[in-house]
C-alpha cells in the first residue's frame, strides 16, 4: 500500500524547525514519585544482602526453595513456610550482552546480564544480574559464577550490593 | 430475565491510612486467601478467569497487570487487568461467566496510595495536555466546579452537603473499617480549610490502603457452592465526554446511564422505593447528592432535602451510604467501587456486624472514577 504512495499530504518537519520554534509544541515533565513498601519477605531479603547473604523462602508444599523469596507460593497458592540462606555461587542459565544504554546510545564498554540460578534455591531459580571481570567473548551458558559483593561499608541493603558475578573457574 | 450471577466469596485485607509493614502483593495475597476460603474453592483448580482493576500510575509499575497472577493464584491461567474501577471489573467477569468461558471468576482491586508521594501529580497528569493542563492547582479544583454548578442549578443548600460528610463520617464509627469515622457537626465541616470553593477539607475524602477480592459464580455452580450468595441482577457503566468544559458539571449524567442499563437488566421499575440499602459515590460530599438524584433515589434537587429530613440515615427509609462511604471508611482509587459492593454484601449476608440493618434484601452500588473522570458504574444486588 504504502509503495504505492509517493506523496503524502501536509509537509515535512525537520528537527531544525522545531528548534527555530517554527511549530508549537507543549513540553511537561511528568514527575511521579513513589516510595513502595517492599513487604515481609522483599525487606528480609535486603536485609540479608546488607550482610552479604542471600536468602530464599521455602514451600514444604511443593518443596520448592524460591528467590527471589515472596510469602506465598504461586503454584501451590499458599503461604510459604520457611527462611533458607542460599549460596552466593551459581550457573549462568541466559545470558546477554547488551550494546545500547538506556538512552539509546551505543555503549562503549558493552553491558553484560545474565540470568544466574543460585546454588541452594530449586533449579531454574535465581537473580538476574550483572558479569564482570570476564570477557564477553568467554561467556558461555553453564559457566559457574560467584557474587563479587561490594564491602559491608558500602553496603545499604539492595540489589547492587552486588557488585556482579564473576566466573568462579581459576578459584 | 434479570441478570443472575453469584458472589460467592469475599475477602479484603487493609483498610488502614498506611500499611508499609506489607507489599502491595503481600496486601492481595491475603484479601484473596480469604475470599477463597470463604467460598470454599482453590484458585489453582475451580477458578477460570481472573480479573484486576488497577492502574499503572497509581501503582508505580508500568504494564502493571504483569505483577497480578502470582498472589492471586493465577500464573498460567487467564487473568485480564481492567484499567477502570471494580465495578466495571465485576462486569467483565459478569460476561466472562454469562459467555461460558468460566463457571468460576475472581475480581481484585486494590488501593496502595501510601506508595504513592504525590497523587495531585497524578490526578492532574489526567486532565488534557493541551487545553486543559494550564490551570496550576490543585486538581479538586475540578470538584469545586461541578459542586458550585449542582448547588446553582439544583438550588440544594450548601448546608447540605456539608450534611453529607457529617452523616457518613459518624456510621463509619460503627465500622471496623471506617478509618475516617468521627463525630463532627455541619459547623465544624464547613469552617474547616477550604480545598477548592465551596468544597472544604472535611468534604473530601481522603485515600486509605485495602485490597479487595470477590468470587462470583454462574447461577449453576453458585447453588453447589452454597451459603450466603448474593446476586449480581443487574449492571452497567458508562463514561461521558472527557471535556470539563462541554459537559454538563450539575448532573452525573454517566451515573444515570449506568443506572438506567442496571435498573432495565435487573427489572427495577421503580428504584426509590426498590432498594433497602444504597453503597453510592460519596468521594466529595456533594457527590451523594448528585448520584442521589442521578440514580433516581432522589427528585432532581430534593436529595438535600431529603438528606436533612433523616431518610438517608443508616435508621432512615433508604440508608445511604451506611458503612461511612469513602468519607467515613476512605477512598480506595479504583478499588472503590469494590469497597462498596463489599459493604452491600456484608449487609445482604446479614454479617455487618454493629452497621447491619435489619432485613436487607435489595442493594443498589455505585462507584465513580474520581477526578477528573465522568466515568462510573451500577451494580443492583439481591440476596
Ligand atoms: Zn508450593
Amino acid at each position: 500500500m504504502s509503495q504505492k504512495i509517493t506523496s503524502y499530504p501536509g509537509h515535512e518537519i525537520t528537527p531544525e524547525d522545531v528548534k527555530e520554534g517554527k511549530y508549537l509544541d507543549v513540553v511537561y515533565k511528568f514527575e511521579p514519585k513513589y516510595s513502595w513498601a517492599a513487604g515481609v519477605a522483599i525487606s528480609r531479603f535486603l536485609a540479608e544482602l546488607k550482610e552479604g547473604r542471600i536468602i530464599a523462602r521455602k514451600c514444604l508444599n511443593c518443596e520448592r526453595i524460591l528467590v527471589p523469596p515472596r510469602m506465598y507460593c504461586e503454584r501451590c497458592f499458599r503461604p510459604t513456610d520457611e527462611w533458607v540462606r542460599i549460596k552466593d555461587t551459581g550457573t549462568i542459565n541466559t545470558y546477554s550482552i547488551s550494546h545500547v544504554g538506556t538512552d539509546a546510545r551505543r555503549l562503549k564498554t558493552p553491558i553484560l546480564v545474565a540470568v544466574v540460578d543460585l546454588d541452594g534455591a530449586t533449579p531454574g531459580m535465581g537473580i538476574l544480574h550483572n558479569l564482570g571481570e570476564v570477557e564477553p567473548s568467554k561467556i558461555k551458558v553453564g559457566m559457574r559464577v560467584r557474587a563479587v559483593w561490594k564491602s559491608s561499608s558500602e553496603r545499604q541493603g539492595a540489589i547492587t550490593d552486588i557488585r556482579y558475578f564473576k566466573p568462579i573457574g581459576d578459584e | 430475565m434479570p441478570l443472575r450471577i453469584g458472589i460467592v466469596g469475599v475477602g479484603y485485607s487493609g483498610f488502614d491510612s498506611m500499611t508499609p509493614g506489607l507489599s502491595t502483593r503481600e496486601l492481595m495475597f491475603e484479601a484473596a486467601s480469604r475470599a477463597y476460603e470463604d467460598a470454599g474453592i482453590d484458585p489453582r483448580k475451580d477458578v477460570h478467569s481472573f480479573v484486576c482493576c488497577t492502574e499503572d500510575f497509581w501503582e508505580g509499575i508500568s504494564i502493571t497487570d504483569e505483577y497480578m497472577p502470582d498472589q492471586l493464584g493465577a500464573v498460567l491461567k487467564p487473568l485480564c487487568t481492567i484499567s477502570s474501577d471494580g465495578i466495571v471489573g465485576l462486569a467483565t467477569a459478569c460476561m466472562h461467566i454469562m459467555s461460558g468461558i468460566a463457571d468460576v471468576a475472581v475480581v481484585e482491586s486494590h488501593c496502595k496510595s501510601s506508595d504513592v508521594l504525590n497523587p495531585d501529580e497524578i490526578s492532574s497528569f489526567a486532565l488534557d495536555p493541551i487545553y486543559d493542563h494550564h490551570v496550576n492547582a490543585d486538581p479538586r479544583f475540578v470538584a469545586g466546579l461541578e459542586m458550585a454548578r449542582y448547588l446553582k442549578e439544583t438550588g440544594t443548600k450548601r448546608d447540605y452537603c456539608a450534611q453529607v460528610a457529617v452523616k457518613n463520617k459518624k456510621n463509619a464509627l460503627l465500622n471496623p473499617r471506617g478509618v475516617h469515622g468521627a463525630n463532627l457537626d455541619k459547623r465544624a465541616v464547613l469552617s474547616s480549610k477550604i480545598a477548592a470553593s465551596p468544597l472544604t477539607e472535611l468534604e473530601v475524602s481522603k485515600t486509605i490502603d485495602a485490597s479487595i477480592v470477590f468470587v462470583l459464580a454462574s447461577a449453576q455452580k453458585a447453588k453447589k457452592l452454597g451459603n450466603h450468595t448474593v446476586w449480581i441482577n443487574g449492571i452497567g457503566w458508562s463514561s461521558d465526554t472527557p471535556w470539563i468544559e462541554d459537559r454538563d458539571m450539575a448532573k452525573a449524567a454517566y451515573a444515570e446511564q449506568s443506572a438506567a442499563r442496571a435498573y432495565k437488566m435487573a427489572g427495577v421499575r421503580n428504584p426509590a422505593t426498590y432498594f433497602d440499602l444504597a453503597e453510592i459515590d460519596d468521594t466529595y460530599s456533594y457527590k451523594e447528592l448528585q448520584s442521589l438524584e442521578a440514580l433516581k433515589l432522589a427528585a432532581k434537587g430534593k436529595a438535600g432535602k431529603m438528606l436533612e429530613s433523616g431518610a438517608f440515615d443508616i435508621d432512615g427509609r433508604l440508608p445511604v451510604n451506611a458503612s461511612g462511604g469513602s468519607l467515613g471508611v476512605g477512598h480506595l482509587l479504583e478499588a472503590t467501587g469494590l469497597h462498596r459492593v463489599l459493604e452491600a454484601v456484608l449487609q445482604l449476608r446479614g454479617q455487618a456486624g454493629r452497621l447491619q440493618i435489619p432485613t436487607v434484601k435489595k442493594a443498589l452500588v455505585q462507584s465513580w472514577r474520581g477526578i477528573p473522570t465522568a466515568t462510573g458504574a451500577v451494580a443492583v444486588l439481591g440476596n
